[in-house]
C-alpha cells in the first residue's frame, strides 16, 4: 500500500530509535504537564502535541515495516537470559495505530468533558494517561513475554489512580475489584505461566509458530493455556471479568480510552500474541484445553450480552457489551486457524473505534444531559443530533453490519469458525449479533423516534461540548472508513502468520543497531 | 553405665528445671532465675566434658603428667561473662518495667497493655 | 592494611563504640558513627572485590595458625552479608540524628550510638568469622546490644517486648552453645573448617544428630522462624525507628547465613537433609510462615506490625528456598537476602519519617498523608509494590528466581502457593494506600508537612537501590549464584 510516496516521515532518526521514543516520548511529557498545571490551555496543548507526534512515529514506523524493514530495540539484560527487547511485527503494529491514533482523539474528547464536568485533579489525569499510554506502547512493541509482562503489570498500577480519580468511596470500591482482580489474575495465573514457559522452553521471545518444541509434553502445556487465558485479566473472560464493569466508576474519557481501548485492547492482544506466538497455531490444535477454552469464551460471549440487555446504566451497559466483543477475539485465537487470526487482530481495531464512539457518545449525554440511565434517553436525539447519530452508526460496527467497518471483522471470524468446524462457535457468533442489536439498537431508535413525554423535557439542553463532537465524528468516520478501506488493516493482519520475527542471522548492540554478528 | 554418665543427668535435670522456671513463672525475676539455672547447666556440661580421667585441675605444676583439657574452662568463662552481661541487662529491664508498669508480674502487665489497646479504641 | 582487612571489618566499629563515650555533643557522637559505619562499609566493597578476584581469604587472628588460633574466613556468602549489613547500616545512620531527636531523649543519645556500634560489630563478626565459638560470642554481642537497643524505645511497651526477646533470645543461644559443645566434644576443635573435615569420620551420628538438632532450633529462634517468631512483632514495632529498620534488614539474615554456613559448611548437604527432615520440615515451617505471617499483617492497626509481620512472611520464602537443597534454591534465598534487606530498611525508615512528623505509626494517622506527605508516602508504595513482586522491582526478581527454583525441582504446588503468597501482600500493602489517599484526615488534626531531608535523602536512596536492583541484578544475582554454587562444592 503506497498511497503515501514519501519513504519516512523522520528520514533522520533512525527506526529503533522512532520506535523507543514512542514509548519514552509520553513518559517525557509528564514533567511538562506538570510544570504547566497552572495554565490549562498550555498544559493540555503539550497532551495533544505529544499524542500528534507519537501519532506520526507510529505511522512512520508503519511505513518502515510495510517496506519490509526489521525494527528492533534491546534495552537491558534483568536475569540471564532474560532481557528488556523490543521487537515490531504487524499485530504490534495494529494495536500500535489504534492506541497512538485513539490517544489523540481521547485527549481531545477529554479536553472537552473534563472542562465541561468541572473535574478536579485535571493534571493528574493527564499525568496517567501519559503514563498508561507508554505501557500501552510498551506492550505493542514488546518482543518476548517478560517485556510484555511489565508493561502489563505497570499498566494496571498507572490506570488505577485513573480509575480512582474520583475519590469517593464508590470509586474506592470500584477501584479495590479493579485492581484486585487484575493483580490477582496476573501474579497468580499469568506470571506462573510465563515462568513455566521459561522452565520448559527455555526462552520467552515471541517466535512464529511457538516456542514449544515437538516432543513437549501436551498436557503441561494444556495447563499452561488454561492459565494464560486465566491469567490474561484484561482480556475479560468470565469469571475474571468483573473488573470491567467495576471500573466504569472511572470518568468517561477513562472509560473510553482505557477500557475500551487500550487495557481490554492490552488484554486481547496479549492473548493473541501469546496464542500465536508462544504456542503456535499448530500446537494450539492438538491441546486438549483449547476447545474448552473456547466454549468458555463462546459462554463469555453470550452471558455478557444477555446481561447488557438488562443493565438500565449506560456505561454499565457498554462495559458488558465489551467484556462480550473481548471474547470475540480470545474465540479468533483460539480458533487455531488462520482466519481466526485475521478476523480477531482486525476486530482489535474495528471494536477500537466503535466502542470508543459509544463511549464518547455516553460520556457527552452525560455532559450535556446529565442523563446516565438507558431509559431516560428517549427523544434526546433531537437536542443531540450529531451524538446519536454516531451512536446508531458505531452500534452497526459492533454489531457487525454494514457500513461499518465491524462487518469485516466478523465476517473473517464466522469464516475462521467454519475453517476450523467448530460450527457452535459460529451459531454463538451469530446468536451475539441478534443480541447485540437487542441491546445497542434500541437506543438511538429510540432517541430519534420517540414521541414520549420524556422528549418534552429534555428541551433546553444542547449537543456536547465541541470538543468532543469533534472527536466523536473523527471515531465515527473512522468506523466508516474502515469498511470502505479495510486492505490495509487487512493486509497488516494477514502477514501475522508469515512475518520472520527474529531475524537472528544479524545482532543488535544494545542501542538497536544492527552490527555484524560482533 | 547410666551411673558412669551422672554429669549428663545433672546437665538435663537443671537444664529442664530452668526451663520449666521461663515458662511457667510469671514473676520476671524468676524467669530471669530460670534463665540462669538454664545456662549454668550448659556451663556444667562443657566443663564436665574436658575432664581427663586421671587428669589434674589444667593449673601448670611440677611433675604433673596428666591435666584436665583447659579449653572448655576457658570456653566456659566467656559464656559466664556472657551470662552475668544477660542477667544484669535482665534486671535493669525488670527495674524499668516496674517503674513503667508497678509490678513485675508477666500477667499483670499484659493485662495492662490490653487495657491501653482497649481503652484506645474506644 | 589491605591483608588486614578481614579483621579491620570488626575492629573499626568495635573501637569506635567506646570511642563515642570522648565525644560530648550527641550531633558530634552521630557524625563518628556515620564515619566508622561508612568506613565499615568501604571495607566490605574492598573485600567482596577481593574474593570476587582471588577466592576464599583467610586469615590468622595474632598469627597464630588454625585450628588453635582463631581464624577468620571470607567467602563469597561472607563478603555479600557483610556488604548487606555495613551498607544499610551506613545509610540508615544518615537519618538517625533527626529521628533521635523525637525519640531518644538527649542524655541517652550518645549511648544509643554506641550500643549501635556495638551491634554492628557483633553482626559483622558472626559473617566474617571462621571459628564456631567466636560465632557465639559475638552472637551475643549483637544480641545484647539489640535487647538494650530495643527498650530505649518510647512507647513503654518496649520494654517488655525487650525483656520478651532477651529471655528467647538467650535460649535461643544457648541453643546454639550446647551445639558447638556437643560438636567441640566429638571433633575436639572448635574450627569451622576443621570441624567441615574431621565431622564425617566420627562414628557416633546421634550426638551428631543432637548437636545439629540444637543448634538449628537455637538458630530458628534467632531467625524468627515460624512459630519460633514470637519476639519479632512487639521488638520491631515498639523499638526506635532507627533500630528497626537496621534490624529488619540485617538480624535475621545473620541467623539465615549461620543456618546456610553450618549446614553446607560446616555439617554437609548429605548429612544435614538426612538426619533430620529438614526438606519438609522447613518447606512446611517455610510456607506456614508466609501464610499466616502474611494473614496477621492485614489485621494489624499498627504499621510497623504490618511490616513486622510482613518480615516474618519474608523469612518464609527464604526458607523455603533453603528447603530445596538445591543450587538454585539456595541462589534464591540469598538474593532475597539482599533485596529484602533492601525493602524492609526503606520502608521501615519511611515509617520513622511518618513517625517523626505525626508521632505515631498507627494506621489510623495515616489518613490523608498521601497528600500531606507525598515524597515518604511514595517511598512506601514503591517499597510495598516491592513486596508484592511488581516488576521492575528488587521484589519480583527474588520471586522469579525462587519461583523458577520451585518448578526445576519439581515442586510446581509450592510455586503456585508462593505466587498465591503475593496476594496477601497486596491485601496489607493496599489497606496502607487506601488509608493514606482515600480518607481524608480526622478534623482538629493539625497539617503535617513533608519529611525532613535527612530523611527523603536515605530513603530515596534505599527505594532508588529498589528499583535499580530490579533492573540491574548482575551485582545481587552474580554474587549470590557464586555463593551459592561454592557452597554446594565445598560440602563434604
Amino acid at each position: 500500500m503506497n498511497f503515501l510516496s514519501i519513504n519516512s516521515l523522520f528520514p533522520n532518526l533512525a527506526l529503533e530509535v522512532q520506535l523507543q521514543l514512542c514509548i519514552l516520548l509520553p513518559l517525557l511529557a509528564i514533567p511538562g504537564i506538570i510544570a504547566t498545571r497552572r495554565s490549562p490551555n498550555i498544559r493540555d496543548a503539550i497532551s495533544l502535541c505529544t499524542s500528534l507526534l507519537v501519532l506520526s512515529l507510529v505511522f512512520s514506523l508503519y511505513l518502515a515495516l510495510d517496506r519490509g524493514e526489521i525494527i528492533a530495540a534491546h534495552w537491558w539484560q534483568i536475569l540471564p537470559g532474560l532481557d528488556i527487547k523490543f521487537s515490531l511485527e504487524p499485530l504490534g503494529m495494529i494495536f500500535a495505530l489504534i492506541a497512538s491514533f485513539l490517544w489523540f482523539v481521547t485527549t481531545l474528547y477529554a479536553m472537552g468533558y473534563m472542562r465541561g464536568h468541572n473535574e478536579e485533579n485535571q493534571t493528574r489525569f493527564f499525568c496517567c494517561f501519559a503514563v498508561a499510554i507508554s505501557c500501552v506502547m510498551g506492550v505493542a512493541f514488546a518482543g518476548n513475554l517478560l517485556t510484555l509482562f511489565i508493561f502489563y503489570e505497570v499498566l494496571t498500577l498507572s490506570t488505577y489512580p485513573l480509575v480512582t480519580h474520583a475519590g469517593t468511596e464508590k470509586a474506592k470500591q470500584g477501584g479495590r475489584v479493579y485492581l484486585g482482580i487484575l493483580l490477582s489474575t496476573s501474579i497468580v495465573f499469568f506470571l506462573f505461566a510465563i515462568i513455566f514457559t521459561w522452565v520448559i522452553a527455555g526462552t520467552l521471545d515471541f517466535t512464529p509458530g511457538g516456542v514449544f518444541g515437538e516432543t513437549e509434553d501436551t498436557i503441561i502445556l494444556s495447563v499452561i493455556l488454561v492459565l494464560f487465558i486465566f491469567g490474561i485479566g484484561k482480556a475479560a473472560i468470565m469469571p475474571f471479568h468483573r473488573w470491567l464493569p467495576a471500573a466504569m466508576v472511572a470518568p468517561t474519557p477513562v472509560s473510553a480510552l482505557l477500557h475500551a481501548v487500550a487495557v481490554v485492547k492490552a488484554g486481547v492482544f496479549t492473548v493473541l500474541k501469546v496464542c500465536v506466538f508462544i504456542f503456535g497455531i499448530d500446537l494450539l490444535e492438538e491441546l486438549a484445553s483449547t476447545q474448552a477454552l473456547l466454549y468458555l469464551a463462546g459462554a463469555t460471549v453470550l452471558l455478557a450480552s444477555l446481561i447488557a440487555m438488562r443493565q438500565d446504566n449506560l456505561k454499565a451497559r457498554l462495559a458488558y457489551s465489551t467484556v462480550g466483543q473481548l471474547g470475540y477475539v480470545t474465540i479468533g485465537a483460539l480458533l487455531a486457524s488462520s482466519l481466526g487470526v485475521i478476523g480477531g487482530s482486525m476486530h482489535i481495531a474495528m471494536h477500537a473505534f466503535g466502542k470508543i464512539t459509544l463511549f464518547f457518545c455516553a460520556g457527552a449525554i452525560l455532559v450535556a444531559a446529565h442523563k446516565s440511565k438507558v431509559s431516560e434517553m428517549s427523544g434526546l436525539g433531537r437536542q443531540m443530533p450529531i451524538t446519536m447519530a454516531a451512536f446508531f452508526i458505531a452500534s452497526l460496527s459492533i454489531i457487525g453490519v454494514p457500513p461499518a467497518g465491524g462487518t469485516w471483522s466478523k465476517w473473517y471470524l464466522l469464516l475462521g469458525s467454519m475453517d476450523a468446524q467448530q460450527w457452535s462457535i459460529m451459531i454463538i457468533l451469530l446468536l451475539s449479533s441478534l443480541l447485540n442489536i437487542a441491546y445497542l439498537l434500541p437506543i438511538p431508535i429510540k432517541a430519534f423516534f420517540s414521541d414520549d413525554k420524556q422528549s418534552s423535557s429534555h428541551a433546553g439542553m444542547k449537543e456536547a461540548p465541541l470538543p468532543c463532537l469533534i472527536a466523536i465524528s473523527i471515531s465515527t468516520l473512522g468506523c466508516l472508513l474502515l469498511f470502505v478501506f479495510p486492505e490495509p488493516l487487512h493486509e497488516l493482519a494477514m502477514s501475522i502468520l508469515d512475518q520472520p520475527l527474529n531475524d537472528n542471522s544479524l545482532e543488535h548492540n544494545s542501542l538497536g543497531q544492527i552490527t555484524n554478528g560482533e | 553405665m547410666i551411673l558412669g554418665l551422672y554429669n549428663y543427668w545433672i546437665v538435663v535435670v537443671l537444664m529442664m528445671i530452668g526451663l520449666y522456671i521461663i515458662i511457667a513463672h510469671g514473676n520476671l525475676i524468676k524467669k530471669i532465675v530460670g534463665l540462669n539455672i538454664f545456662q549454668t547447666s550448659v556451663f556444667i556440661f562443657y566443663i564436665s566434658i574436658g575432664n581427663v580421667e586421671g587428669g589434674t585441675a589444667p593449673i601448670w605444676g611440677e611433675g604433673i603428667t596428666l591435666y584436665s583439657n583447659p579449653l572448655p574452662h576457658v570456653l566456659i568463662l566467656t559464656a559466664i561473662v556472657v551470662g552475668i552481661a544477660t542477667t544484669a541487662l535482665g534486671l535493669a529491664l525488670a527495674v524499668r518495667l516496674k517503674e513503667a508498669y508497678g509490678s513485675i508480674e508477666e500477667d499483670d502487665i499484659q493485662a495492662m497493655d490490653d487495657q491501653k489497646t482497649d481503652n484506645k479504641h474506644c | 592494611m589491605l591483608a588486614h582487612l578481614p579483621i579491620l571489618q570488626v575492629i573499626v566499629p568495635l573501637l569506635a563504640a567506646p570511642t563515642c563515650l570522648i565525644l560530648r555533643k550527641p550531633s558530634l557522637v552521630w557524625l563518628f558513627t556515620l564515619l566508622a559505619s561508612a568506613s565499615a562499609f568501604v571495607i566490605s566493597i574492598l573485600l567482596l572485590q577481593q574474593v570476587m578476584a582471588e577466592g576464599t581469604l583467610i586469615y590468622e587472628l595474632g598469627g597464630w595458625s588454625a585450628p588453635w588460633g582463631i581464624e577468620y574466613r571470607i567467602d563469597k556468602l561472607n563478603a555479600f552479608l557483610a556488604l548487606i549489613i555495613s551498607g544499610v547500616s551506613t545509610v540508615v545512620l544518615l537519618a538517625a540524628h533527626t529521628s533521635l531527636e523525637k525519640e531518644i531523649p538527649q542524655d541517652r543519645q550518645t549511648l544509643f550510638y554506641i550500643l549501635y556500634l556495638l551491634s554492628l560489630t557483633g553482626m559483622l563478626g558472626i559473617v566474617t568469622t571462621g571459628d564456631a565459638f567466636n560465632v557465639f560470642v559475638f552472637l551475643e554481642i549483637s544480641s545484647l546490644s539489640a535487647y538494650a537497643l530495643i527498650a530505649l524505645g518510647k512507647d513503654r511497651r518496649a520494654l517488655w517486648a525487650s525483656f520478651q526477646y532477651l529471655i528467647m533470645g538467650t535460649i535461643g543461644a544457648t541453643f546454639i552453645l550446647i551445639g558447638i559443645g556437643l560438636m567441640y566434644q566429638m571433633t575436639g576443635t572448635l574450627n569451622m573448617a576443621d570441624l567441615a573435615s574431621r565431622l564425617p569420620e566420627v562414628p557416633q551420628s546421634r550426638t551428631l544428630f543432637t548437636a545439629y538438632a540444637f543448634f538449628i532450633v537455637g538458630v530458628c529462634l534467632k531467625l524468627a522462624l515460624f512459630p519460633l517468631h514470637l519476639w519479632l512483632p512487639n521488638a520491631y514495632a515498639y523499638a526506635p525507628s532507627i533500630v528497626t529498620a537496621f534490624f529488619a534488614a540485617t538480624s535475621t539474615k545473620v541467623a539465615i547465613y549461620l543456618l546456610i554456613r553450618f549446614t553446607f559448611s560446616v555439617f554437609g548437604v548429605e548429612f544435614s537433609f538426612s538426619v533430620l527432615p529438614l526438606e519438609t520440615l522447613f518447606l512446611a515451617l517455610g510456607l506456614l510462615g508466609i501464610f499466616v505471617a502474611s494473614t496477621t499483617a492485614i489485621y494489624q492497626n499498627n504499621v510497623k506490625h504490618v511490616f513486622a509481620y510482613s518480615s516474618v512472611a519474608q523469612i518464609g520464602y527464604m526458607i523455603v528456598g533453603f528447603s530445596m537443597a538445591t543450587s538454585a534454591g539456595l541462589t534464591a534465598t540469598l538474593l532475597h537476602l539482599f533485596n529484602h534487606a533492601l525493602m524492609k530498611s526503606a520502608l521501615f525508615l519511611a515509617l520513622g519519617a511518618v513517625v517523626y512528623r505525626i508521632g505515631s505509626a498507627e494506621l489510623n494517622d495515616f489518613r490523608g498523608l498521601g497528600r500531606q506527605m507525598p515524597l515518604t508516602m511514595t517511598a512506601i508504595v514503591i517499597g510495598g509494590l516491592s513486596l508484592i513482586g511488581i516488576p521492575l522491582t528488587v521484589g519480583f526478581v527474588s520471586k522469579w528466581v525462587l519461583v523458577v527454583a520451585a518448578i526445576e525441582n519439581g515442586w510446581w504446588p509450592v510455586a503456585a502457593l508462593i505466587l498465591l503468597g503475593s496476594l496477601l501482600a497486596v491485601v496489607y500493602v493496599w489497606r496502607i494506600v487506601e488509608t493514606a489517599y482515600f480518607k481524608t484526615p480526622e478534623p482538629g488534626r493539625k497539617p503535617v508537612k513533608e519529611a525532613p531531608i535527612t530523611f527523603l535523602a536515605p530513603v530515596w536512596i534505599l527505594v532508588s537501590a529498589n528499583i535499580y536492583f530490579g533492573i540491574d541484578t548482575r551485582l545481587s544475582v552474580e554474587v549470590a549464584q557464586a555463593a551459592a554454587e561454592s557452597l554446594f562444592g565445598v560440602s563434604p
